[in-house]
């Protein structure tokens, strides 16, 4: 166990420290990554702009530039957001609540009835359960998040409406697929064959091994949570993360990106190996 | 199945009926009501609502197949090649791949936008909206893909092959690639709605196809100013999106 954990731990600090260096040469060769706007100040003595383009000049190698700036990250320094003028670990604390409860609430609201509505059509195949559910879940999946987001905005609906709109369908489908392939192996049959009560067999035989495959899907549902956010929160006004990315991606702060691109791929590869561990 | 199939290529060809051309202007009707003149009204500037979607339409159901296929192509690569040659360079592109995955799509899309001009001319917008699109959504198809070949792999029919003394190339050509074939079509097939839904999302976001080209995404983006529900003309490009994406639906699990 302590292996494996070990193993995934690596694997992870692998994957981020990968993609901490696609963010340090999005930085080092975006655009304007060389120009510093005092080279334009005449108050700037030669001499003195020379000594900034010396001290620039380290920044050049990209192996340096991603040491310096994971060192910088581990002392909690993530630079200077170059549109907005403040420090970017500022910035992202300040934004990340709003996130983080829009987040949460549309996973509760669109795990809550993907699950039940899941388990009732793979126990009542029959009944209406499936028919209506099926068709709730094919109308969100044809609905792009912005949209949905414009359409709540102009009915002034709830935000994380849009963020369950994109989680249920994908709830809802997996968990009934999986309880109905449960439901019908042959010794969840023979447990029903030999009298054993319907609500027994499903406590014993058919949830517990669904736990580990809902657990993976919860990690896959924060990485789909989090790209609905940015339509929800450009189009409904709401100072998060998502908002924070669309304005420095609009403005071109790169610096701001970088910094974002590492903290949502760290967020998201532990929730998704957390996830993973549960198999 | 038939019909929805139907229906996409009636809307692919339907842009050559539009009554006028997209970006043309017409002074005198400027945020106009539906008319015999204008089905749908015009826009703030004045242009045919109805022309504008039909060219719309016809852009975002002709480029989202292409990049689609940029995908698959890129997808099919890594996969296929992991899923073969295994060791050091099946970790690498699987890492890789993870890393495409734990990212959010969209916040994907926003960063590598951002390294690009975003006052560039129409069709270059066009093109490179729905480009990148095909050059970041690979990452999913590739994991299935991998699956599939290392599946393949240790097939008992591909073992008694070998074991024959088949050559390699024939094992592929003859007996991997026609099972290979099904999958890699399915995840083609797959790819499209989501580029579609993509394209809208970014267009909406202001980061998508430059004016005065239409597109699904700044069609919808006139409905961020809030028009009254009243306007119910506005809407007839989210009723089109949905029909669109529900015969795709249709038409999925066929193909799955």
């Amino acid at each position: 166990m302590t292996l494996r954990l070990l193993r995934e731990a690596f694997i992870l600090l692998l994957t981020l420290a990968i993609g901490g260096f696609l963010g340090c040469l999005l930085l080092r060769y975006g655009p304007g990554f060389d120009t510093d706007e005092r080279d334009l100040d005449q108050r700037y003595s030669s001499a003195t702009l020379q000594a900034l383009h010396k001290a620039r000049a380290g920044e050049q190698n990209v192996g340096t530039f991603y040491l310096n700036y994971l060192k910088n990250a581990a002392q909690g320094d993530l630079g200077v957001s170059t549109s907005l003028n403040q420090p970017e670990g500022q910035l992202i604390a300040a934004r990340a609540p709003a996130t983080i409860r829009l987040i949460s609430l549309g996973l509760l609201a669109g795990w809550i009835p993907g699950l039940l509505l899941g388990f009732a059509a793979a126990i009542k195949p029959r009944s209406p359960i499936p028919l209506f559910s099926e068709l709730l879940s094919g109308f969100f999946l044809c609905f792009p998040a912005a949209v949905l987001a414009l359409m709540l905005f102009l009915a002034g609906g709830p935000a994380s409406i849009v963020i369950a709109a994109a989680i249920f369908p994908r709830v809802y489908r997996y968990s009934r697929t999986f309880l109905g392939d449960s439901l019908a192996r042959p010794h969840v049959l023979a447990a029903a064959a030999r009298g054993i009560p319907r609500s027994a067999i499903l406590l014993r035989y058919v949830l517990p091994p669904a736990i580990a495959p809902l657990s993976a899907l919860l990690g896959v549902s924060i990485t789909l949570a989090f790209t609905a956010t940015i339509p929800v929160e450009v189009i409904c006004d709401i100072p998060g993360l998502g908002q924070l990315a669309w304005k420095a991606a609009l403005a071109r702060d790169l610096p701001l990106l970088a910094a974002m691109t590492l903290i949502v791929t760290g967020v998201t590869l532990t929730a998704n190996t957390t996830a993973g561990m549960t198999k | 199945m038939k019909i929805a199939a139907i229906l996409i290529l009636t809307l692919i060809f339907l842009a050559s009926l539009a009554p006028v051309s997209y970006d043309q202007q017409s002074r005198e009707s400027i945020s106009s009501p539906p008319s015999k003149q204008f089905p749908l009204g015009t826009d703030d500037v004045g242009r045919d609502r109805l022309s504008r979607l039909l060219y719309g339409t016809r852009i975002s159901l002709l480029l989202a197949p292409c990049a689609a296929l940029v995908t698959l192509l890129i997808a099919a690569t890594i996969g296929i090649t992991a899923g073969f040659t295994g060791g050091w360079w099946e970790t690498l592109s699987m890492r890789v791949t993870d890393l495409f995955l734990s990212l959010p799509w969209l916040f994907l899309f926003l960063i590598i936008r951002a390294l690009l001009p975003l006052n560039t001319t129409p069709i270059l917008s066009l093109i490179l909206t729905f480009l990148l699109m095909g050059f970041l959504g690979w990452a999913p198809a590739a994991r299935v893909i991998r699956s599939a070949v290392q599946q393949f792999r240790a097939a008992d029919f591909v073992l008694q092959a070998r074991a024959c003394g088949c050559p390699e190339h024939r094992i592929w050509i003859h007996w991997l690639a026609p099972r290979l074939r099904g999958i890699l079509i399915t995840q083609f097939f797959l790819s499209i709605p989501i580029f579609i839904l993509g394209e809208a999302s970014l267009g909406i976001l202001g980061l998508g196809v430059s004016e005065p080209m239409p597109s699904w995404g700044n069609l919808l983006r006139e409905l961020t100013t809030a028009p009254p529900l009243t306007q119910y003309w506005i809407f007839a490009p989210v009723a089109l999106l949905i029909l669109v994406m529900t015969s795709f639906q249709l038409l999925l699990p066929s193909r799955e």
